[in-house]
């Protein structure tokens, strides 16, 4: 089968991406929920995860959510990343403002 | 009361890349591309629009807004407005005329929210895109994808939202139209106009200064929006949610991305402002029928995911 294997390691869910296809994208067809899913443009950061093994190409992506340094340490966005190889990933935390958002507005 | 701030103007939006911006801007949402400039920036505007821009793209290696502009009536009240900010313990920094193609001087300022506005009192005007100002035809061939009709308004996310509240009501002359509660009385969203739309800029509270929530542009019909949802399906364009109704302005709506993750809305009618209108209320307890009203329930997208 063509495409390449993605495992999430945090969540244990694993996921067939395409070549040329972001894993967000590849996450989404398969219909699991192991990366959350934001704007899809690299612009946000919702979907911040970490390549614990693998090679893969980048897009561009904000570097308010994705300095260089991030890159380096394999911390990217799922949207904006095109696996290689098979891919091990795992989730990060989300960004704190996240959570104040839902505190004050007691959702 | 009336301080001769007239309408939004322009919206000055960052981009990871140009021309897949101007793609998404120009073939799918139907505006126009008008100029650019030396900086590299495009200049855009949607077809019912007198002056030469609404939309300013800029590329840069984090989305996101730059700034919000306002017409204002005439150079003395841009005088007077500028002189009320400073007056009132704002910084103000002028941008000479022509910084923006064919854009007289701007008053620029920034909100405790953490966003830029300016105002302006000069832009070229141009006239309507593809009619004729004598015996206008009903509207022009041509248009493409969405055919937005104008830059309506943009939501921010920041805190500080009292302090918003008073320079643009106390300062600027803006209406509080709507506003959410929460239970201790505090207003977590302000919805704030000078025209009779239900909002030409709104607020909601977040920690973090200076977040870009959309920008908004107008349609016509519901039948647009769902024209819009569809072309939004045709172009596996990120969505975010809807086609629905807000219970906030009551608005008809859909959400969507653009290419670097900057939130657009596209909606249609909603409810409308004058000057002795008291503020619509919406409980915070309510958000989810506040803001989604056919679905009552949140997105949590929507709340967190911000450029």
């Amino acid at each position: 089968m063509a495409g390449f294997q993605v495992n999430n390691r945090t969540t244990g869910d694993h996921f067939l991406c395409q070549e040329g296809q972001s894993v967000l994208k590849a996450m989404e067809q398969a219909g699991k929920k192991c990366v959350p899913v934001g704007c899809r443009g690299g612009g946000c950061g919702f979907c911040k995860i970490r390549i614990v093994e693998g090679d893969f190409e980048c897009g561009k992506m904000s570097k308010a959510h994705v300095p260089p340094e991030a890159i380096d340490k394999g911390e990217v966005l799922a949207c904006r990343i095109y696996p290689l190889t098979d891919l091990t990933i795992e989730c990060v935390p989300l960004p704190e403002a996240a959570f104040e958002k839902q505190k004050t507005t007691k959702v | 009361m009336k301080k001769g701030v007239m309408r939004p103007g322009h919206v000055q939006i960052r981009v990871l890349d140009l021309e897949e911006a101007v793609k998404h801007y120009t073939d799918l949402m139907g505006l126009i591309e008008t100029d650019r400039d030396d900086q590299g920036r495009v200049y855009l505007k949607a077809w019912t629009e007198v002056d030469k821009f609404s939309v300013v793209l800029r590329e840069t290696d984090e989305p996101g807004c730059d700034f919000m502009g306002f017409k204002v009536v005439d150079e003395a009240a841009l005088n007077q407005l500028e002189k009320d900010l400073v007056d009132y313990g704002v910084e103000v920094e002028q941008v000479p005329a022509e910084e923006l193609k064919d854009c007289g001087r701007r008053v620029r300022f920034t909100v405790p929210s953490g966003h830029a506005f300016e105002l302006y009192a000069d832009k070229k005007y141009t006239g309507k895109w593809g009619v004729s100002a004598v015996n206008p035809e009903a509207w022009p061939r041509g248009l493409q994808g969405m055919k937005a009709v104008r830059f309506d308004h943009a939501l921010f996310y920041g805190p500080e939202l009292a302090a918003v509240y008073d320079i643009f009501v106390n300062v600027l002359g803006f209406h509080l139209a709507e506003q959410v509660l929460d239970p201790e009385g505090t207003r977590v969203a302000q919805f704030l106009t000078v025209s009779m739309k239900e909002h030409d800029v709104a607020f909601i509270h977040h920690e973090e200064k200076g977040k870009f929530h959309h920008a908004s542009f107008f349609l016509d019909t519901w039948e647009a929006v769902l024209r819009a949802a569809d072309l939004i399906s045709m172009t596996d364009t990120s969505i975010d949610i809807g086609p629905t109704r807000h219970g906030l302005t009551h608005g008809q709506t859909i959400y969507f991305f653009d290419p670097s993750g900057n939130r657009n809305e596209v909606f249609c009618g909603g409810d409308y402002h004058y000057p002795d209108h008291k503020p619509v209320t919406w409980k915070a307890e309510d958000l989810g029928k506040a803001i989604f009203y056919h679905d009552r329930v949140l997105n949590e997208r929507f709340l967190t995911v911000l450029t």
